[in-house]
């Protein structure tokens, strides 16, 4: 037990990761357990934090910040979708049966189950020294250090400095950037102003 | 002893490092903040033909304050019965530490930054983003319909302002090929040439970028919720917003953070399009080369340079505070959704575009007879670094695999 415990704190980065990877977990909870909309929101926005900054720790520096930005910028619209459609009267309660109660949670741990059962099979994503049984994510000399954008931008127009003969990224990218835009004019289409069919009064006035 | 205390080889070094840089960002955190809210009271004061703080601290009342923190220290904590005591008393910690944050990533000199990112002005933004977060929170935990609204306003004007700022903070990132915001002032920063200082270099005299930093100044403004924009707050209207029901200590936690975060968008602005620490008239170039303790002569000097710059940009926010009336809900959703989003795309568009009509017209990536820096076709250190440089990474990581 002691070893286990001496291990993980011996370093800097093991003692951060796992105050993050605690306290994201505990954000996780506080979002199921609260009962009030807006400590639902904070729950998120803390676990959503903390699992960026384990991005910084991996130096995913760009993934971190997106990941703050789009998620905390989205959990800002959640609150105020949740303050306008809820809130009817000062600090509303929101109450749960216990029989859903029951049912969330063993949906929960069942899933739990079938991530923790899938992390563990998948061969490619273990630390392996055999080189026959290492997957397409193995990277030579351990994972990135320091600076990591330039090949980040690299692959997602096709180059792979870190990985070469392989290719990049750029379909998957161009795919993305162009469902995005897609996104885009579809809400700009939704939220356009209508042409109204002009009435009787509109036009006397 | 604990078999977890025996065993731990503790590493000593990156706590003293981080206790020092956390120091050295805190006093230029604290300490500007504290001299820009003197500053707003005796600039008002000014164009209000009155004469502002007189008395504290000598004849310019430069140490109220000082003497507004003393008091302010001092007071109760209190909170309204009815606010959600947890979120009510978090809230203004959340600002603040979304603002100090964001002062991390902001580089003062040549290298002096608490964190040397490759994504320095993303990080930045992001950060100054969750400063949103406290002012909605504080706004709806306080129970108070006058603090509801003010939240509700400030949210709809973050979400919106962040667009047309991110993308006019775009704008020099494309030309210049760098979101690190050491390279950037490096790559503004140049010697004479045929009789034009090295200022034509910034940012600012570039012909996209110079609309795109107004673009960005006025959402910079708004990202503050500063007047016009401050309708978050708006004293005449809602009481006080958000603040309605903070008070003491709290309550100036929300101040320190705004004026940091004035601090922090125009230290953005002015590494972006003025330069940064570059003095525009090759002192700092000159300081450089010096020799011995020339660098630090350099950076010190740049230092100066680049928080010069910053404060007269606050010094302009306060001047547009005292100056415009504040705009309707209606008017600030307008001036963003209509004017400054198309204004910022139209520019961001221009800024790919141009420098290769530029170079397919004249040949030159510059208008001016300059060395071609700022550009980002013709720019030789960037695109040797980044496209040569990758060859020879792959070229040398092939040969390791062979």
């Amino acid at each position: 037990m002691w070893d286990w415990i001496e291990s993980a704190f011996s370093l800097w980065e093991s003692g951060l990761f796992w105050l993050f990877a605690v306290v994201a977990c505990g954000g996780a909870v506080s979002v199921v357990i609260s009962q009030n909309v807006v400590r639902m929101a904070l729950g998120l926005i803390v676990s959503l934090s903390s699992v960026s900054a384990l991005f910084f720790m991996m130096s995913a520096d760009f993934v971190g910040a997106t990941q703050l930005m789009v998620y905390v910028g989205g959990t800002i619209v959640l609150v105020i979708f949740g303050v306008m459609l809820t809130s009817s009267s000062k600090l509303v309660k929101i109450k749960a049966s216990p029989a859903d109660g029951a049912l969330a949670a063993g949906i929960g741990v069942l899933f739990l189950a079938t991530i923790a059962f899938t992390v563990g099979s998948v061969e490619s994503w273990k630390a392996s020294a055999n080189p026959e049984t290492r997957g397409y994510n193995y990277v030579e000399g351990g994972p990135a250090t320091g600076n990591t954008l330039r090949p980040l931008a690299m692959s997602f127009v096709g180059l792979r400095p870190d990985a070469p003969g392989r290719s990049g990224y750029l379909l998957p990218f161009e795919i993305v950037s162009v469902h995005l835009l897609v996104v885009l004019v579809g809400a700009a289409y939704l939220a356009r102003a209508k042409r109204r069919v002009p009435t009787d009064s509109q036009q006397q006035s | 002893m604990h078999p977890l205390l025996a065993a731990t080889e503790f590493e000593w070094a990156p706590l003293l490092l981080g206790v020092l840089h956390v120091a050295l960002v805190g006093a230029f955190f604290g300490l500007p903040a504290g001299i820009f809210i003197w500053a707003e009271r005796k600039v008002s004061a000014r164009i209000q033909d009155r004469l502002g703080p007189t008395r504290t601290g000598g004849r310019f009342g430069w140490l109220q304050s000082a003497a507004d923190g003393a008091k302010l220290i001092q007071k109760e904590d209190l909170a309204p019965k009815a606010a959600d005591q947890f979120l009510f008393k978090l809230a203004p910690y959340i600002v603040v530490v979304a603002s100090f944050s964001a002062f991390m990533f902001l580089p003062f000199a040549d290298g002096w930054a608490a964190v040397d990112s490759d994504v320095g002005l993303f990080m930045m933004l992001a950060m100054l983003s969750l400063e949103v977060i406290g002012v909605i929170l504080a706004g709806w935990s306080s129970a108070s319909k006058w603090a509801l609204f003010g939240a509700i306003r400030e949210a709809a004007q973050m979400v919106s302002y962040e667009i047309p700022m991110a993308i006019c903070s775009l704008v020099p990132i494309v030309l210049l090929g760098t979101l690190n915001l050491n390279e950037i002032v490096q790559i503004q920063a140049g010697d004479w040439q045929g009789g034009f200082p090295p200022m034509f270099n910034w940012m600012i005299f570039h012909p996209v970028a110079g609309p795109a930093f107004i673009c960005y100044f006025v959402c910079a403004t708004a990202s503050c919720k500063r007047a016009p924009f401050d309708l978050a707050e708006a004293e005449s209207e809602l009481v006080a917003g958000f603040l309605t029901e903070y008070s003491g200590m709290r309550w100036s936690f929300f101040f320190l953070a705004e004026y940091a975060s004035m601090y922090a968008v125009s230290g953005i602005a002015a590494i972006l399009f003025l330069g940064g620490w570059d003095d525009g008239l090759g002192i700092h170039s000159w300081l450089k080369n010096l020799g011995w303790g020339g660098a630090l002569a350099a950076n010190l000097f740049g230092a100066v340079v680049l928080m010069k710059k910053a404060s007269v940009l606050v010094f302009l926010q306060i001047w547009v505070r005292w100056t415009l009336p504040r705009l309707r809900i209606d008017q600030v959703m307008t001036t963003c959704l209509k004017y400054l989003i198309p204004i910022a795309c139209t520019l961001f568009l221009a800024a790919v575009v141009y420098p290769l009509i530029l170079v397919s017209a004249t040949g030159r990536p510059m208008i001016l007879p300059l060395e071609a820096t700022g550009e980002r076709v013709g720019h030789p250190s960037a695109n040797d670094r980044i496209w040569h440089g990758a060859e020879a990474e792959t070229a040398s990581l092939s040969e390791g695999d062979e």
